[in-house]
């Protein structure tokens, strides 16, 4: 097992803004067909530790390997080619082209067809397109413009698009923020089904407890730039200081822990 | 020594008014985000006002008096503007307003004339500063000291109005996040009308505080403007010790850039402001920017390419168009020829403007170098004409791929402004570089070879090129590349996402419309048979923006339908008035303010409308499209 690097490798992570460390000696690492949830409350550095991981954001420290490849500070779109798809916390299609058309760049630029002046692209891979939209359950939807998308619809069209380039690792920020409940446990249920399928890790963020314990197969939780737990949904459930960090430390510390503080 | 220090000096002195205008157009656009265009006119009519009251006005007093007087004329002149027309577009894409303040400027261009004449005027000397100073040998007016020190007499000023005063705070608030000031009950208008106010006050200033220095004329609009634009790009907009250290920088560059290239003094202007750009592309002292809007941005439908029968249609309408020599006379076969050239260009600029969002007010220079190149080819090398039109558009090719360069590094009103410095600065080598390129006389005697000498051969010469452009233009809008273009327009953090290199892209755009303006340029210098400085000029760059505006920006070929109409509109216009700057102004602020759909874009909104007879207009086509950032 040690002789294959993991898929993904983070290795003391750090990142500070001004006198502010946003993201402090982050490890962690993520095998291939596994899904790891990294959550913490508003503030604790998800985000800034998440754009590092594909080049989004540069780390002061620390390195990001991708199958023992190092890709710390590398530009999203050499880490997009390395087999790391993307979605965002608030959606980034392109709001003129249609749905499919959104698949489409995706496969153009996979295939390498970028400065192709002559081709058709409305042409253009359409089955591999109508495919990807078939297993996010967009099939129906493939000539609708993007701009008139409901917004879980667009958190699907995100997906396909990020299974585009057939990625080894997928980066979900916040895949269900803003969706229906109904539509959350769908979209997550669609993603960890896929995931194993493909045997793609996955790494997402997420608020929502019960999306999160219910898909993910390993936690890591970030307070404050530092993680401070980690292991199984049911380990991670009953660590006292993850409960102190999401409800509250009166609850669960005693007297002598609570003196100082103020309520 | 003493020769140098007197140029420094004379440089800060230069500097001062620069800095006046700078700073006006800075604050503007910090509170209210329009770049205005029109910042050259106020300080044009500033001069022009200052001149009259000092002319009437006597003594000390009237002088000076004159000089504030003007500048306050012209500030009411600005509130009314801005309530007037500005208040209607606070909204729409910042394309539309530099469009609407450079109609504005138009106007202004023209009521001078009316007003004052054409001649230069020659303002009266200041009271207390008519001498000059002996230093070394050398003389130094005593003007320029006073400016030297006025210079930084206002920054100071401006600094404790924007510090210490209630207003400055809400300026400052205002200019941080708008949105917010208004959620705690200031009133928005009046903020906006005041600071608009302010701003155009500082550039009336700025020109009412040259007419002892300079003779007041009516260019001087556009070449201030210019070198404002120059100013706030490397001081960085927004930024009022940015204006100031800028203002200085470039006119001790003007200065002393004389002294190393006396004939083309702007190229080390040039330099510096492309070091900056690379080094810290939102100036010295300015702040990056969150992702700009994109362009055009009011509702874009997908495209789709034509259906065979619309096909049918077009070559149907194109074989009408080839039978104009059949019952056409030679003068409207000209006229043919140039509505032609026009649809190049134009399709040209419609490519890098609306299937890439990137709006260039210099477009112009890559037509005038691809003039130029067949101008050398031509009368220099002495190649045979179809030679020439292969080669000359690779002027246009080699401009736009340097200038691109640098002009994708940035978006926005930043690339508006820095592609118009770019082509005012060929516009400049053109009209400087005498010896080489004949400067205002131009170089004459291009004429086609005997197989296309007849106008009717002419014409259809210029009429199958701009048929295999706009086919070629258009089959790239639906090619893979076409479709990474307008990825890249809709979202840069998206195309970053999924491995495209947005600005080699962008580039490549730039390089391909560049091109192909150069093609029409080539056409455009056998058929006038010369080319001028004006080739490159600004006025024509503003004619294409205005043929793709007129045609629909959102549209995939508008841009043939917006140059037919607009150039034939021109040419019948200025055979008929003599104030056709006037009458074009007042159209391109009717077009951004009542149609900004273009004549394409209405039409496919009402066929959209008829095919869906759903409930009228559809609130998804009536809905602006957000940033999906």
């Amino acid at each position: 097992m040690s002789a294959i690097p993991p898929l993904l490798a983070v290795e003391g992570l750090t990142k500070s803004y001004g006198g502010i460390h946003a993201v402090r000696g982050v490890s962690f690492s993520l095998r291939a067909g596994e899904i790891l949830a990294l959550i913490g409350p508003n503030g604790a550095g998800k985000s800034t530790c998440f754009d590092m991981l594909n080049g989004q954001n540069k780390p002061d420290s620390g390195h990001v390997r991708l199958l023992g490849e190092e890709i710390t500070g590398r530009k999203p779109r050499e880490v997009w080619r390395l087999g790391v798809g993307r979605t965002f916390q608030i959606t980034a299609t392109f709001a003129t082209m249609t749905v499919r058309e959104n698949v489409q760049v995706a496969l153009i630029s996979h295939e390498k067809q970028l400065y192709n002046l002559w081709g058709s692209a409305p042409k253009f891979d359409r089955g591999e397109a109508g495919r990807l939209l078939e297993l996010v359950g967009m099939g129906g939807y493939a000539d609708r413009p993007c701009g008139e998308l409901a917004y879980g619809d667009l958190k699907r069209l995100e997906l396909a698009v990020a299974l585009a380039n057939q990625p080894k690792l997928l980066l979900m920020d916040e895949p269900t923020a803003g969706m229906a409940p109904r539509e959350r446990v769908d979209l997550m249920r669609l993603t960890a089904s896929i995931a194993r399928e493909k045997s793609i890790g996955v790494l997402f963020t997420e608020h929502d407890m019960d999306v999160v314990f219910e898909h993910a197969d390993r936690i890591i939780v970030l307070n404050r730039g530092t993680l401070i737990a980690e292991g199984s949904p049911a380990e991670v459930r009953g660590n006292p200081q993850v409960q102190a960090v999401y409800l509250g430390e009166g609850l669960v510390y005693d007297a002598r822990h609570r003196e100082g503080t103020s309520a | 020594m003493a020769f140098y220090v007197v140029q420094f000096l004379t440089g800060l002195a230069s500097a001062a008014s620069l800095f006046l205008v700078a700073s006006g157009l800075s604050i503007i656009f910090g509170v209210t985000r329009i770049v205005n265009f029109a910042h050259g006119a106020f300080y044009m009519i500033g001069a022009y006002i200052a001149f009259t009251l000092t002319e009437r006005l006597s003594g000390a007093f009237g002088f000076w008096g004159g000089i504030v007087l003007a500048a306050l004329a012209v500030a009411v002149i600005g509130v009314i503007v801005e309530m007037v027309l500005l208040r209607r577009i606070y909204h729409a894409p910042e394309l539309f307003q530099l469009l609407a303040t450079f109609g504005l400027t138009l106007m202004v261009e023209d009521l001078v004339v009316l007003i004052w004449g054409p001649d230069d005027l020659v303002g009266r000397r200041a009271p207390g500063f008519r001498g000059a100073i002996d230093f070394f040998g050398q003389n130094i007016p005593s003007y320029d000291l006073f400016l030297i020190v006025l210079g930084p007499v206002v920054l100071g000023i401006l600094w404790l109005l924007f510090q210490r005063t209630r207003w400055g705070v809400l300026v400052r608030a205002a200019t941080q996040d708008r949105d917010m000031v208004a959620a705690l009950g200031v009133n928005q208008k009046w903020l906006f009308t005041s600071v608009f106010a302010v701003g155009v006050f500082l550039a009336a200033l700025g020109g009412a505080l040259q007419i002892p220095r300079d003779a007041v004329h009516h260019a001087m609009d556009l070449r201030t403007i210019v070198e404002v634009f120059v100013v706030v790009v490397i001081g960085g907009l927004g930024s009022i010790v940015g204006a100031f250290v800028a203002a200085v920088l470039v006119s001790e560059l003007n200065a002393f850039g004389i002294l190393i290239f006396p004939k083309i003094s702007i190229i080390l202007v040039f330099l510096v402001m492309a070091v900056v750009l690379i080094v810290r592309p939102w100036g010295l002292f300015g702040k990056p920017e969150a992702a700009a809007r994109r362009t055009p941005g009011l509702t874009v439908n997908p495209w789709r390419p034509l259906t065979s029968n619309e096909r049918l249609a077009a070559l149907a309408a194109l074989l009408v168009a080839a039978m104009l020599p059949l019952f056409a006379g030679n003068y409207l076969l000209t006229v043919g020829s140039e509505i032609a050239i026009f649809v190049i260009f134009a399709v040209s600029l419609h490519f890098l403007m609306s299937v890439g969002g990137l709006a260039s007010f210099g477009h112009a220079a890559y037509f005038g170098l691809g003039a130029y190149g067949v101008a050398f080819l031509a009368k220099m090398a002495g190649l045979p004409m179809i030679v020439c039109l292969l080669l000359g558009p690779l002027l246009g090719c080699m401009g736009a791929a340097v200038f691109g360069f640098f002009a994708v590094q940035l978006s926005g009103v930043y690339f508006a402004m820095l592609t118009l410095a770019f082509a005012q600065i060929v516009w400049s080598i053109a009209f400087q570089w005498v010896s080489v390129t004949g400067g205002d006389n131009g170089i004459l005697g291009i004429w086609p070879e005997k197989w296309a000498a007849s106008p009717s051969h002419f014409y259809w010469l210029a009429l199958g090129v701009a048929a295999s452009v706009t086919i070629a233009l258009r089959a790239m809008v639906f090619s893979p590349f076409g479709y990474a273009l307008r990825a890249t327009r809709d979202s840069l953090l998206r195309s970053e996402a999924i491995g495209i290199d947005a600005k080699r892209i962008q580039w490549t755009a730039f390089v391909i419309a560049g091109t192909t303006a150069g093609i029409g340029g080539a056409l455009f210098a056998y058929l006038k048979g010369s080319v001028f400085p004006d080739n490159l000029g600004i006025s024509l760059s503003v004619d294409a923006l205005v043929m793709v505006l007129l045609g629909g920006v959102e549209t995939v070929s508008g841009a043939v339908i917006g140059a037919i109409v607009y150039k034939a509109l021109n040419i019948w216009l200025v055979s008929q008035t003599d104030l056709s700057k006037l009458v074009l102004g007042g159209f391109i602020m009717l077009i951004v303010v009542v149609f900004p759909k273009g004549i394409v874009g209405m039409l496919e909104m009402l066929a959209q409308r008829r095919r869906k007879s759903s409930p009228p207009g559809s609130p998804l086509l009536a809905k602006p499209i957000e940033s999906a950032e």
